[in-house]
């Protein structure tokens, strides 16, 4: 019993860490797209902006396929659960990351309606990153659940204020990364820009994150405890003042860097807070579903936790290379 | 209508379209891989553009199956979620492993092979090439290993509380049909691939368009659509010989074989008379039994075997198995054709066949649909085979309502993709390799 329960403190870190690498390289790329008819003004401008995310975004999207397959190789019930429960949510996501997929295909190759599929690109990709941080807000504050496990609300269940909030909180965090990703990647006056829209979501996100995690530790008072809780906050304190700092020196690479601190601590915040949870039932506590009883048998967390601590770092050592082959300023003529 | 057959229509509408595009995804990394190997070692300039078109047909195809993927990954949750309770220690961990192994490698990689030609060394391309082939071929790996392992489940046992849990991994990974399941499947893509390639070369030699890289796509094309069909028979028949073997009820329905017997026929071409049990068309007497194992006499079991509440619908099996095996035999024909107007030098005008060319590239997308329709529908009513009924599996909280709602979303945005796909295919075709 002791070793199944190690193997399921483990799957749960696992799979945190493959959500925040979802959530900080998705994040740039949808963050991007739905800043793109503020950072850029003509069609040029746009190409590169789009350029930047090309030959990434689909790799930083793996990340939340891989994140899926491995809750449902680990917590299945947790997994059949959300996705099940959530359904027309869910309906949307995949509908607003398919429009935003192939959106920057056709805008390149469909001159003709460019400026629908650029619509759609941005419609898509803030859809997307809107309802992941609403579902994510959901998971933590809690949703009704029977004794089989079932989700029991309906679709206004899951637009309560609280989560909705968290939502929002997320949807911020996102812009961030995607202005400092523009930041990062642009110059002249696009790289302007980025960096005043950086800045004024900087004094955005400071304003979320001190509710968010005034909010968390209101409702979770276990966290009062939790030394990881205070790490978080260092983490989003450090992040946001590095930004502020960076942001106004007009440094390229460092405001993204410490956007992705400060994302990583939000992050780390609601994972201390939800610990040993995965769903929490918000009608009765001990309905919820936990790392120890949806999980799969110990044999398969181990064969599971093999495949992912031989593979994963592989996966980062490529995926690190690839960036670097592309490192330096966008050029819009990149594409093709 | 109930939930059930919704759930069931989405299903199949979702993976048959998502299908559509691996199976060119893998056919035309063969092609790029070939391509470029060849352009490492002749140097000649020819290949790099064939690479270059192809790639950038690569880019449409490949983001079209990476959206319509995830919408697979995401299925057996929402739509399934009765299946997702039961399997998720094996088949949780095969969808989990074809991210971790696949995914990663394939979406990295062709990121270089689509923007990278100018920043890497013709070696670091040819090695993207490569990991693109490579992470193709294993995501098919482990989806047919997940496919499989519901055609023949092994590798598992059942605990107290009626769960099903794994024993073995490496049992379950091998299962008794993975490999032969495998090696049909990737040939298909192959003969796909092969396919679509003369197809768009044999145009443009027949218009008289971009010379020398044309003939030399065309012949690159016409090459192995020549081999892969033939290696299909052999792979095409292995796998019959496990269906016969693993799910007789299914090899009976191919068929149309009601009564157990010596001496089973083989139908060219048919109708399964499902109210009265009787099989009408021109068939090979012993012909069902000849192929199992080479006995004109030898005995094949019949749908009477099992109840009739176990068999699956009969026709429908039979008339889609009876498409693809058709289709296999035109291309081993039309490729071998092809090949001895290349050997005899007549192929660059053979107008008539260059003209044909092109409007062969739909047909391995058919025949890798009614495959798949021989082995899901042939599987009914079991998810899986002997152990779970499709009736218990779907999501218990989603309502008819919902999966409408769901359905109508998936047929309408589908069908855009697809019409975008065509005309964008057209597009880049019409465009060609000259520019690149
Ligand atoms: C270009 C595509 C193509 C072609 C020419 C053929 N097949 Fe096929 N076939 C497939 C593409 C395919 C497929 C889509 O890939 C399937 C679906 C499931 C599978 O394993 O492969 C399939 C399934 C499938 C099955 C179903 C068994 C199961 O998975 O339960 C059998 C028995 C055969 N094939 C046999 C044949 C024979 C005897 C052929 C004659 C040459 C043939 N196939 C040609
Ligand atoms: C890509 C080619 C595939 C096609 C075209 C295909 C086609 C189908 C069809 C037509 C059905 C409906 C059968 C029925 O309900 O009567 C079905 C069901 C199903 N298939 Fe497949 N399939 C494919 C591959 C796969 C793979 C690789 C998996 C597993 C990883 C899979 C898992 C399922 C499941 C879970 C169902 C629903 C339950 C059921 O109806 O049995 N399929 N498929
Ligand atoms: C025999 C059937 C299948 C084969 C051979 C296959 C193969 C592939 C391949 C080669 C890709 C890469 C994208 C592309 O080439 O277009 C892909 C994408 C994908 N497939 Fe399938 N697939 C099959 C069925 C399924 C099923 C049943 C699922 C559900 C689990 C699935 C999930 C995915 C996902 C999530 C992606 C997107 C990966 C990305 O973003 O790069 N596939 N599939």
């Amino acid at each position: 019993m002791e070793d199944i329960q190690n193997f399921q403190i483990l799957w749960f870190v696992l799979i945190f860490i493959l959500l925040l690498g979802y959530a900080l390289l998705d994040g740039f790329d949808l963050g991007l797209a739905v800043l793109l008819p503020f950072l850029g003004r003509n069609k040029e401008e746009k190409d590169t902006l789009i350029a930047s995310i090309g030959p990434v975004w689909d790799g930083n999207e793996v990340w939340l396929v891989t994140g899926g397959g491995a809750l449902f190789a680990a917590f299945p019930h947790a997994y059949a659960t959300a996705f099940s429960g959530f359904y027309p949510a869910m309906m949307l996501v995949l509908l607003a990351l398919i429009f935003r997929g192939v959106s920057m295909e056709f805008r390149v190759n469909d001159p003709v309606r460019a400026g629908l599929w650029e619509k759609a690109f941005i419609m898509g990709s803030g859809l997307a990153a809107l309802l992941f941080g609403v579902a994510l807000g959901n998971i933590i504050y809690g949703v009704p659940l029977d004794d089989r496990m079932e989700y029991s609300g309906d679709f206004l269940t899951l637009l309560r204020p609280v989560p909705l909030f968290f939502g929002v909180t997320g949807f911020a965090a996102v812009l961030l990364q995607g202005s400092t990703w523009a930041v990062l990647k642009t110059e002249g006056d696009v790289q302007k820009r980025a960096f005043r829209a950086a800045g004024i979501l900087t004094g955005i996100n400071a304003v979320m994150a001190v509710i968010a995690f005034s909010m968390l530790a209101a409702l979770f008072p276990l966290l009062s405890g939790n030394a990881l809780f205070y790490l978080a906050a260092v983490m989003t304190i450090a992040g946001l003042t590095g930004l502020f700092f960076f942001v106004s020196k007009k440094n390229d690479a460092m405001p993204f860097w410490a956007s992705s601190l400060s994302f990583t601590g939000l992050f780390l915040a609601a994972g201390s807070a939800q610990f040993p949870n995965l769903i929490t039932a918000s009608n009765d506590h001990n309905l919820s579903l936990t790392i120890y009883n949806s999980s799969t048998g110990l044999y398969t967390l181990q064969v599971m936790a093999v495949i992912a601590l031989v593979g994963m770092p592989i996966v980062i050592g490529y995926t690190i290379f690839v960036y670097r082959l592309f490192k330096g300023k966008a050029k819009a003529d990149n594409h093709y | 209508m109930d939930a059930l057959i919704l759930a069931r229509f989405q299903f199949a509408l979702t993976i048959g379209f998502h299908f559509l595009f691996p199976a060119m995804t893998l056919g035309t990394a063969l092609v790029i891989l070939i391509s470029e190997t060849l352009y490492l070692v002749k140097k000649d300039d020819v290949y790099r553009k064939i690479t270059d078109f192809l790639a950038r047909l690569l880019g449409l195809i490949f983001v079209i199956g990476a959206v319509t993927g995830i919408v697979m990954e995401f299925s057996f949750g929402t739509n399934w979620s009765q299946y997702s309770r039961m399997v998720g220690d094996i088949f949780g961990p095969i969808l989990a492993a074809e991210g971790v192994i696949a995914f990663f490698l394939e979406s990295a990689f062709i990121g270089v092979l689509i923007f990278g030609r100018k920043r890497v060394s013709p070696g670091g391309y040819w090695t993207a090439a490569l990991l693109v082939f490579l992470g193709g071929h294993f995501s098919a790996f482990w989806i047919i290993v997940a496919n499989s392992w519901m055609q023949t489940p092994a590798g598992y046992e059942i605990n107290a509380a009626g769960k099903i849990v794994l024993s073995s991994f490496y049992d379950a990974v091998f299962n008794p049909s993975t490999v032969a399941r495998f090696l049909h499947t990737v040939l298909a893509t192959w003969i796909t691939g092969a396919v679509m390639v003369s197809g768009i070369a044999g145009y443009y030699v027949a218009k008289g368009l971009h010379g020398e890289t044309a003939r030399t796509m065309l012949k690159l094309g016409i090459i192995l659509f020549a081999v892969t069909p033939l290696l299909q028979l052999g792979a095409a028949h292995g796998h019959a010989i496990q269906v016969i073997d693993l799910q007789p009820v299914k090899a009976a329905a191919m068929e149309g074989h009601f009564e157990t017997a010596r001496g089973a026929d083989v139908y060219v071409l048919g109708y399964v008379d499902e109210a009265n049990e009787k099989t009408y068309g021109l068939s090979i007497p012993g012909g069902l039994s000849f192929l199992y194992n080479f006995d004109f006499n030898s005995e094949i079991k019949g749908l009477r075997a099992v109840p009739k509440e176990e068999w699956p619908p009969v026709n429908l099996v039979f008339q889609s198995y009876h498409i693809m095996v058709t289709l296999g035999g035109i291309f081993i024909g039309l490729g071998l054709l092809g090949a001895w107007l290349l050997w005899t030098g007549k192929l660059y005008n053979a107008k008539w066949y260059l003209w044909l060319l092109p409007f062969l590239i739909p047909l391995p997308h058919l025949a890798h649909e009614t495959g798949w329709i021989t082995a899901e529908v042939g599987r009914q009513p079991w998810i899986i085979y002997g152990l779970m009924r499709t009736a218990a599996a779907s999501s218990v909280v989603v309502t008819a309502g919902q999966l409408i709602f769901s359905l109508v979303m998936f047929t309408l945005v589908y069908l855009l993709l697809f019409v975008m796909f065509i005309l964008l295919l057209v597009r880049i075709i019409k465009q060609g390799p000259a520019a690149l």
